[in-house]
Formats: C-alpha cells, structure tokens, sequence
C-alpha cells in the first residue's frame, strides 16, 4: 500500500495505492494520525481509492477509526472514486452511515 | 468435470493474509467464478486468516492451514489453525462485535454473506476449522438448465 497526503486548506485528502487489510492498515492509521496530530487546523478527511483495489474488515475499521478522530473536531470524512466492489462492501459494512461518497475530488473539497 | 486441490501451511503473520487471497484467488479461478464472485472469495479469504492471526494466536505467531479443493464444480476452502478456540461462537458472529475500536466485527458477517456456505468449528484452546463453500452462479444456472 502507497499512502500519498495533501493539504487543502482545512481538508486532508489520502490517497490510498494498493491493498487495506490486516497487514497494512496499522500504516494507513499512523500516517493520518501523524498528520492530524501535527495539524489541528485539518477539520476534513478525504479518501481517494481510484487506487485501492482491495479492502477487508480490518481496512474498514481503519476507516471508521480516522472517522472517529475527524468527528472529534466536528470534521467530515469522504471518500472520491471508490470503486464498484468497494462501494458494495461499504453498504453491507454501514460505513456509509458516516462516511460520504462523492464522484468527483472537485465536488469533495467543497464541503467546506 | 474439474478435480483438484491444494494443501499449504504457513505462520499466521500478517502479510501471509495477502498471500492467502492470492492463492485462493488463484485456485479458484479454475472454475467459472466471474470477476464480482472473485473478490467475494477474496474478501472472505482474507477474513478467515486474519481472524487466525489475530485472534487464534494473539500472542504469537502459530500455524495455519489452508486445504482448498475443487469437486464438482464447487470451491471449498478450509482455514484451520491450532490456536485458542472460540469460546462463545453465537457471540463472535454478532454484527459489530469487537473488543478494538479499530475493528467492525464484521469478519465473520463477511464470511457468511460471500460465501454460499461457511460453518466453524471450535473449541476453546482446541482451534478453529472454517469450512467456506461457494459454487459459481453461471455453474448453478447452467445445471438448472439441464433439469
């Protein structure tokens, strides 16, 4: 798994290269905790999976757990290009009971 | 009428879960799963080994076992390890029961929902045998067609 941040004004947007499972998701929850932790102006989390092209339950619980960090600041968690199966095992999950999904980047950074 | 199977151990680290879905994804795709069936597989695959390397041998790593075979045109997959058990199996299969905030609890949900069949035994200190089955649709169609 590749992780690649940007920062755009109060939104951090990930971009997620590979697979998010067991093994990899311990990254994917330190290298956003880092960045939050060293940014407290970030309020939004967008995650971009044009690239991802497998999740499990252990990828999904890495999600909800950033979820929870970005509720803490009120803060909105959305994901851009998720792709077909991804977004079925999203529904059956309930992740998208707090986490948006958006066609576009563009139409996800305006959320602001 | 395809035949066969495949029979490999390894230790239950993490990046072995990877590994798994590979094989399995792999082996599977001897039969006429289509693309949506496949990562199904996966999925269910990958749930069934962390299962082992996080749970079955929390504190060090054991050995898991994953048997597949191809009979009648139906996949099976057995993942068994050595580990501790499940002590209330009812409880573990609870939508959204984890003891970690980082965790949905939905591995065995997965399991179930993927698969066309998936049954657990277990005991506690004695391990885990997941049995997951699943027949391709096209396969299914095609021997209704017949009757």
């Amino acid at each position: 798994m590749n992780l690649e941040l940007k920062r755009n004004g109060r939104v951090l947007t990930v971009q997620v290269s590979g697979e998010l499972d067991l093994s990899t998701s311990p990254t994917f929850r330190s290298r956003i905790e880092e960045e939050l932790g060293n940014d407290q102006e970030i309020k939004h989390l967008i995650l971009d999976l044009k690239e991802t092209n497998f999740v499990d339950s252990s990828g999904l619980g890495a999600i909800l757990g950033r979820y929870k960090s970005i509720a803490q600041r009120n803060g909105r968690l959305t994901a851009v290009n998720v792709p077909l199966h991804l977004q079925r095992l999203f529904e059956l999950s309930g992740l998208l009971k707090v986490m948006t999904i958006c066609s576009s980047l563009e139409e996800a950074q305006n959320i602001d | 009428m395809k035949e066969n199977y495949l029979n490999i151990s390894f230790p239950s680290l993490p990046d072995n879960v990877s590994l798994s879905r590979v094989i399995v994804a792999s082996f599977a795709a001897q039969l006429d799963f289509t693309l949506n069936e496949l990562e199904e597989i996966r999925v269910a695959t990958s749930e069934a080994v962390s299962n082992c390397v996080i749970h079955a041998y929390p504190d060090h790593p054991g050995e898991v076992r994953l048997e597949l075979k191809i009979s009648d045109d139906t996949l099976m997959i057995k993942v068994i390890d050595e580990g501790c058990g499940i002590a209330d199996l009812d409880l573990a299969k609870t939508p959204a029961y984890s003891s970690d905030p980082e965790r949905m609890g939905l591995g065995l949900v997965f399991m179930e929902s993927f698969m066309d069949e998936m049954t657990i035994e277990s005991q506690p200190n004695q391990g885990t045998k997941v049995l997951m089955v699943k027949k391709p649709e096209r396969s299914k169609n095609n021997s209704h067609d017949c009757q």
